[in-house]
């Protein structure tokens, strides 16, 4: 046991030692190296991904791993804190050692500097100057001032210090730099998501995944009103109002009450003539149980509103759920009796096909849909509007879908109208359209009315006994069956056609006949399929009361190969349908970002300082200057030293000239007077 | 002694700043101010109570930058007159810059780019004449390359500023806006700043490897113009639109600049270090203790403005999407950047590192700058995750 007396020493060094450890530098570079080293883990590693995502990606052993060294959300990792909160002890210490030596140094002009120190320095100069110390004095405070320095004199009996400097600020902006980082570490901790972490892992809140309305959320997904810092974001849409916002946290979410009501009275969007969104601006009006009446506010991009310390931002526009009147049109069917939908975007539409039931899930609705035209003759890019479109998933009974975007009104396409319909199965990919031409009125009819006569295998029969009965009656006496031959066949190449397009004949002719023949059975065919086709086109016309008698026109042939390719492609096409788009109301919602962070001004006020601080340390010089006098038999013993703090380099040659400035001033060296 | 002690102490008073400022001096302040009056006057529906403020600080900011620099106002005024011909050539129709001679082949920003870039590739290679041969005719030369294609890349950068409001009055926007744009500004501010210490320090001898640099981003710039059609005219998306991309995006590459010349300086700090003292090659590197001064100021320079920039960036992101940090990889890398440089200034600072491995350090800083500058490509996108509810 160790006496009181050596244990109250002992204490302090104990003490003394652990701050020396936390104020060295070794430790705060480490540090600082560690933060940046540790930061890079986050921007390699996508943060805050679902968790199926890293379990793809890594394999279930490295993402366990991950896991538990918390990779997935490095930022507010207890180790990443740890290393951040030992930097802003470690940075505090240094203040709380260096600060008052630097505070100092500003005030103080070391006028008691002995002989040998002042001897130590590399810049200095000794002479006996022929003059009594009177006279030499006044020329170096002189030159000190001129030189911007401020000059303090301090008499030590037999000789006297004229201690000068300049440029002592310089000291502060270390202060200045580095409370700068602690406040702002502080000030970001106050506004970060560490609480919230901690509630979570000490099961006092549960974060929700589901996909439900907020007032299905069970109250463990819901947080204080009272919840100081937060930033989270929410849709609303045009005509409705919301007094909450959703906290995205890993793969859910957590709801966030706010003490007022935010109405989206009217949402606007500009574009340029390249179809980007150029500006966006929502009109909000906030209800709150505290104003006599609710007022209204304006926000845009980069222009928030900012309401008892809750931020409101415009962040993104999305649809709000515009009405859409929908057309369905059988594309299989020989039936041409359309299906007439009224649904909104976001709403699901339960429809019965050939192939099963069907779910089609309305996704978006576009107003514009602006897209470059390549086009020779004009310099420059054109842009063309398309108009309203809108996107629908189809997701069959096993769960998989494709995803179609159609255009409400037929497109210009080398001087014919195509109403166009996109479809991929995967966002990924980009979308191929199916072009089906319009028909004079501008309307799908005549296409459909065609698609449905093909599919008709009596009439088909029928037209093929007709368009065989006058070249077959020379052979069908001699072999009647080989008629009959020829009209199934027709027959069988119409199906085929009409389920797998050009593919599916050639197809058949790849598995049937001999390589050496593929292309001629292959152009017989087409030529066949080509006459069939042709006769029942004719037939559609002749219904139309249209007389081709003359020559068909060049708009009806080129008709006619338009349908032919579209009729073609419905294979990959997928949908057993086309929807059209025939009326809608058109709704939009506003994405608004809302955060409360109330750390913001502290963190300011250290970027302030950290500003002031870095300029001050680098750009304001601190230099000092020594002049120790000591008169003997009417001659002076000057000594003259001096020192740049961080800057010795420049400082060396600003001595040098002051050497010589004091030189021609005292005379110690007749030299021509220096230039003006 | 024929001076009278009254005589001899005037001729050591300091002049006052004020009294040192020549004739083309004043003029100097006056033309700007001019220039700025004529801008706040002319264009007040262009720009907003910020806008106007920044109009009045760069004002400020070049009449000192041309007092304290003098080659600064020769170069400003060059880029004036030649972007003002630019400008009036092009009139009102944006169609001009392929019919009209001078723009097609001078100074349109296009054209005027290509200028720049093969300038500096010259200059380039002459400064790399100038290191071997010693000549300083060639060294002279490639400085006066260096100028000039400065001035054309500065000169490209307003003909364009002039062109976005061609292209139609509501896109027009400050040209520092797509990695297009800021790969000119960074080429133009390294150059500037290498220019800068060229002439504090008088040697020509470190603007080989400066320059190499440039035209590595030259390179990177061309390819990007040519393969995939960089350097067309888009308009802002409405996040950019805001005046802090006018302090923002420069101050950043003030910093970038520094610390890319400190790299190359460091490059040629192992270069010089390992070469046989006295030979011809040592003889004709720069010095060492200059190269490890110069490193320092502009890791320093450097340092201060990418603090400046980072933090203005964080107000920006506060004002467009309610958070000043949100640890995405473009402000992480940013704190990377500005922790690694701090780390160095430390070294150097207070334990006093020099030569080698700072140089070495000072070269790995620009990998970390160049990851910091690939995730700004896509710069600023507002795709926050939104949950869709029906809200109520």
């Amino acid at each position: 046991m160790s006496s009181p007396a050596a244990s109250t020493r002992a204490a302090p060094s104990r003490a003394h030692i652990l701050l020396e450890f936390l104020g060295s530098m070794n430790l705060a570079i480490t540090l600082l190296m560690a933060v940046a080293v540790a930061s890079v883990i986050g921007t390699v590693l996508k943060q805050n991904e679902p968790y199926q995502n890293y379990i793809i990606k890594f394999g279930p052993f490295w993402f366990e791993v991950f896991e538990k060294l918390a990779l997935y959300d490095v930022y507010s990792a207890g180790w990443f804190l740890f290393i951040l909160g030992f930097l802003v002890v470690s940075t505090s210490v240094c203040i709380y050692r260096n600060a008052p030596t630097m505070l100092r140094s500003i005030t103080h002009f070391r006028t008691h500097a002995g002989l040998n120190s002042l001897r130590a320095f590399h810049n200095r100069q000794e002479w006996v100057v022929p003059r009594p110390e009177a006279e030499v004095t006044p020329q170096l405070a002189a030159m000190a001032r001129t030189h911007g320095y401020r000059l303090r004199s301090q008499d030590h009996g037999d000789h006297r210090i004229h201690a000068a400097m300049k440029g002592s600020w310089n000291r502060l902006g270390y202060v200045f730099t580095h409370a700068a980082i602690v406040i702002i570490c502080i000030g970001g901790l106050v506004d970060g998501n560490v609480p919230l972490k901690l509630k979570e892992s000490s099961g006092q809140i549960q974060v929700e995944t589901r996909d439900i309305p907020a007032s299905q959320v069970p109250a463990e997904s819901w947080l204080s009103v009272k919840n100081p810092s937060f930033r989270g974001s929410v849709t609303i849409a045009e005509g409705t109002s919301a007094n909450l916002a959703f906290l995205q946290l890993r793969d859910g979410y957590l709801v966030q009450p706010l003490p007022f009501r935010i109405e989206l009275k009217d949402f606007r969007i500009e574009h340029y003539f390249t179809g980007q969104p150029k500006s966006f601006e929502s009109d909000l009006v906030i209800h709150d149980p505290e104003l006599e009446e609710p007022f209204e506010s304006t926000i845009a991009v980069n222009h928030p509103l900012i309401y008892k310390g809750y931020a409101i931002y415009q962040a993104s526009f999305n649809d709000g759920g515009s009405k859409l009147n929908i057309r369905a049109w059988p594309l299989l069917a020989r039936e041409l009796q359309p299906h007439d939908i009224e649904s909104a975007v976001f709403q699901d539409v339960k429809v019965t096909s050939p192939r099963g039931p069907l779910t089609m899930e309305l996704t978006d609705f576009k107003l514009y849909n602006v897209n470059p035209v390549e086009d020779d003759d004009a310099s420059g890019k054109q842009f063309r509007n398309y108009g309203p479109s809108f996107t629908y998933k189809l997701r069959d009974e096993t769960g998989a879908a494709r995803e179609y975007e159609n255009y409400m009104s037929p497109v210009e396409f080398e001087g014919r109208s195509m109403f166009i319909s996109g479809v991929r199965t995967t966002p990924a990919e980009p979308f191929r359209y199916l072009h089906i031409p319009a028909d004079g009125k501008y309307s799908l009819e005549r296409f459909l009315k065609f698609n449905a006569l093909l599919r008709d295998q009596e009439r088909v029969r029928q037209l093929a006994e007709e368009t065989t009965r006058g070249s077959f009656d020379q052979l069908t006496l001699e072999r009647p069956e080989l008629r009959q031959e020829v009209i199934e066949n027709m027959v069988h190449l119409v199906g085929l056609f009409t389920q797998g397009g050009v593919d599916a004949i050639l197809e058949q002719v790849n598995r049937s006949a001999p390589e050496e023949r593929r292309t001629q059975v292959m152009d017989a065919y087409l030529k066949v399929l080509q006459t069939i086709l042709g006769e029942l086109y004719l037939e559609l016309l002749a219904g139309e009361g249209i007389d081709f008698s003359p020559g068909m026109s060049e708009t009806d042939a080129r008709f006619f190969d338009d349908s032919l390719n579209a009729i073609s492609s419905l294979g990959h096409y997928g949908a057993p349908f086309f929807a059209q788009l025939t009326g809608f109301e058109h709704l939009q919602a506003s994405g608004l970002q809302i955060a409360r962070a109330p750390g913001k001004n502290v963190v300011y006020l250290g970027c302030a300082l950290l500003t002031l601080g870095v300029f001050l340390m680098f750009y304001v010089r601190h230099s000092r200057l020594w002049f120790r006098v000591e008169e003997k038999d009417g001659h002076t013993r000057l000594l003259f030293a001096g020192t740049g703090h961080r800057h010795e380099r420049d400082f060396a040659e600003e001595f040098t000239r002051l050497r010589s400035e004091l030189e021609q001033r005292l005379g110690i060296v007749d030299r021509p007077a220096p230039r003006p | 002694m024929s001076v009278t002690q009254q005589q001899m102490m005037q001729g050591f008073e300091k002049p006052s700043f004020w009294k040192t400022l020549s004739w083309f001096d004043w003029i100097w302040a006056a033309l700007v101010i001019a220039g700025g009056i004529y801008a706040y006057r002319n264009l007040p529906h262009l720009m907003d109570v910020y806008e106007i403020a920044i109009l009045a600080g760069s004002t400020l900011a070049l009449i000192t930058l041309g007092w304290r620099w003098k080659p600064a106002r020769a170069l400003s005024l060059a880029v004036v007159i030649i972007s003002l011909f630019g400008i009036s050539r092009y009139g009102t129709d944006l169609g001009l810059a392929e019919q009209d001679f001078f723009l097609r082949f001078l100074v349109s920003s296009q054209s005027a780019v290509m200028w720049m870039s093969a300038l500096y590739v010259m200059a380039t290679v002459a400064y790399f004449a100038h290191l071997l041969s010693g000549s300083d005719f060639v060294g002279k030369v490639a400085s006066a390359m260096t100028w000039s294609a400065t001035t054309m890349g500065l000169v490209g950068l307003m003909v364009r500023w002039r062109e976005t409001y061609l292209v139609g009055a509501d896109v027009g926007y400050i040209p520092v806006s797509n990695l297009y744009e800021v790969f000119i500004l960074f080429s133009i501010i390294t150059a500037l700043v290498y220019l800068y210490y060229e002439g504090r320090y008088r040697t020509r001898a470190m603007g080989a490897f400066v320059l190499l640099v440039i035209s590595a981003a030259v390179g990177f710039l061309l390819w990007y113009s040519f393969d995939r059609g960089a350097h067309e005219i888009q308009p802002l998306v409405p996040a950019l639109q805001s005046y802090w991309m006018k302090i923002h995006v420069p101050a950043n590459f003030v910093g970038y600049g520094c610390f890319a010349l400190s790299a190359m300086l460091g490059v040629a700090y192992l270069i010089a270090a390992r070469a046989r003292p006295g030979s011809t090659l040592a003889r004709r590197l720069p010095d060492l203790d200059l190269l490890d001064d110069v490193m320092y100021k502009s890791i320093a320079l450097g340092f201060a403005f990418f603090t400046l920039a980072t933090i203005l960036g964080a107000l920006w992101a506060a004002e467009a999407w309610g958070g000043y940090w949100s640890w995405d990889p473009k402000e992480t890398w940013a704190l990377i950047v500005w922790l690694n440089y701090a780390a160095w200034l430390h070294m150097r600072l207070t334990k006093g590192w020099r030569g080698v491995p700072m140089a070495w350090w000072a070269i790995i800083g620009l990998f970390s700058q160049d990851m910091d500058s690939g995730m700004r490509r896509n710069d600023v996108d507002l795709s926050g995750n939104v949950i869709l509810i029906s809200a109520g």
